[in-house]
């Protein structure tokens, strides 16, 4: 017999990329007619990363390519372990040591560009981190276990203990996602002081990865979003998927009405909310028990 | 075979230009003329760009810069001259310091002229650079290097000029 986490870990290897990378093509259209644009078709986020990869690749330095790799299997190794169902404290502990490998592929190239944009990724990790960890934490406060299999298979939803951890979590979210005000190491609109910033020597092939990579990345996080929600019960599923997108738009709504914020105000804001939010919610939940 | 022809990426280089076309070149970003419809996004990365958008005479300080961004671009890719100056040098033709239009420092595939140049035409010319874009693809001139590609390029042309010359006599 066929195990049904096997089966979920595989489906998400294979269908997150598509997911991600439609989820994005919706972003830019939705974006562009919050400007009043036509803006390009929800696919064309695939057509870049097929141009990208059948462009010639210009190698800066050969470890990059390298690193860029390791950044992507970690991340979808991570994501197939979230979605098997193994431990959730693991899964935040291994994204981190993904984002360690860009940080590095950004820093191997010379260009002060992309040195400063992998500074700038660094101090984004340092700011949603705690919130991530703290999640992890509260998921077994609330439930008893770090197991996302018995977290699913509970009887009440996480999210009516965990509401200010979701708060917590859904406002780093927005850093994690690189979105404005957020979008200090590299952004996805044509303005940015540091040229590209972390991608500033990345092109083709690597920018492809980097690109997939990204897309797994957000279908992971959505997926956290999702496990505050779900329960034992079915009806709880199609709640979650409103609610993913619900939040989905949210960031997308959040990107294109703020500006992008000093890094040490990135730091102060994420920190605060994790700690008011999180913070104050965990300290509820210890004296309840 | 990929369609590149669907994600062309810009990179606009300001060679001494009066911001006259880069307003114009701007513009078609906006929501009048949109140009991300045809999935266009405005790069600043030269690794990342497929077309070079070129306004302004090149001088004497900015030919080696252009020359630069021009070899950080990977292959296949195009180049656009956009407005008179960046054709030929224009009314600046004649000054001590400008060497001519883009064309005396990197191969130039499209040009387009105007003082300004008007959206629609910088549009026109774009739309023409990708259809070239999709045809150094299909061509497969992928694995060529840079400067192997501008050898090439030199050599092609040094021999339609000599048969040229031969049907002339």
């Amino acid at each position: 017999m066929i195990d049904f986490r096997i089966i979920s870990a595989l489906a998400f290897i294979v269908l997150a990329p598509f997911i991600g990378g439609f989820l994005e093509g919706l972003d830019r259209k939705i974006s562009a007619r919050m400007q009043r644009r036509v803006g390009p078709s929800v696919f064309q986020p695939f057509y870049d990363v097929a141009k990208l990869l059948s462009k010639e690749t210009i190698a800066v330095t050969a470890s990059q390519r390298f690193l860029l790799v390791s950044y992507l299997i970690l991340t979808v190794f991570t994501g197939a372990m979230f979605f098997f169902g193994s431990d959730l404290l693991m899964v935040f502990l291994m994204l981190s040591t993904a984002g360690v490998f860009l940080y590095l592929a950004g820093c191997v190239t010379s260009s002060p560009y992309s040195s400063m944009g992998a500074q700038r990724e660094l101090m984004q990790e340092l700011s949603y981190e705690p919130a991530l960890l703290l999640t992890g934490l509260g998921f077994y406060i609330a439930e008893g276990t770090f197991r996302v299999q018995d977290i699913v298979n509970s009887r009440y939803s996480a999210v009516m203990f965990l509401p200010g951890f979701f708060v917590a979590f859904v406002f780093i979210l927005t850093i994690k996602m690189r979105k404005s005000p957020f979008d200090e190491s590299t952004s996805h609109h044509p303005h940015q002081e540091l040229v590209k910033g972390l991608t500033t020597e990345m092109g083709s092939t690597n920018l492809a990865i980097f690109q997939i990579t990204e897309w797994y990345e957000n279908v992971l996080m959505l997926g956290v979003v999702a496990l505050f929600i779900i329960n034992s019960s079915v009806y709880s599923i199609p709640i979650a998927i409103i609610v993913v997108l619900f939040t989905y738009f949210l960031e997308i709504l959040i990107d294109n009405t703020s500006a992008r914020v000093k890094q040490s105000k990135m730091l102060f804001l994420a920190w605060s909310v994790t700690l008011v939010s999180a913070g104050v919610n965990m300290i509820i939940i210890m004296l309840i028990r | 075979m990929a369609k590149l022809s669907r994600s062309p990426w810009l990179l606009h280089y300001d060679a001494s230009s009066c911001n006259g076309c880069d307003i114009e070149v701007l513009a078609c970003l906006t929501p009048v003329y949109d140009v991300e419809r045809f999935g266009v996004i405005n790069t600043g990365d030269p690794m990342q760009a497929d077309i070079l958008l070129v306004t302004g005479g090149v001088n004497t300080q900015n030919a080696p810069v252009l020359k630069q961004i021009y070899d950080q671009m990977s292959n296949p890719k195009v180049v656009v001259a956009i407005g008179v100056c960046a054709c030929t040098g224009g009314v600046f033709k004649e000054t001590y310091n400008i060497l001519g239009g883009a064309d005396k420092v990197i191969p130039v595939d499209i040009y387009v002229p105007g003082c300004a140049t008007r959206p629609e035409s910088i549009i026109d010319g774009v739309v023409k650079a990708v259809g070239l874009f999709q045809e150094k693809y299909d061509k497969n001139i992928k694995n060529l290097s840079s400067s192997e590609w501008a050898e090439k390029k030199a050599a092609e042309e040094l021999n339609s000029r000599m048969t040229d010359s031969k049907e002339g006599n």
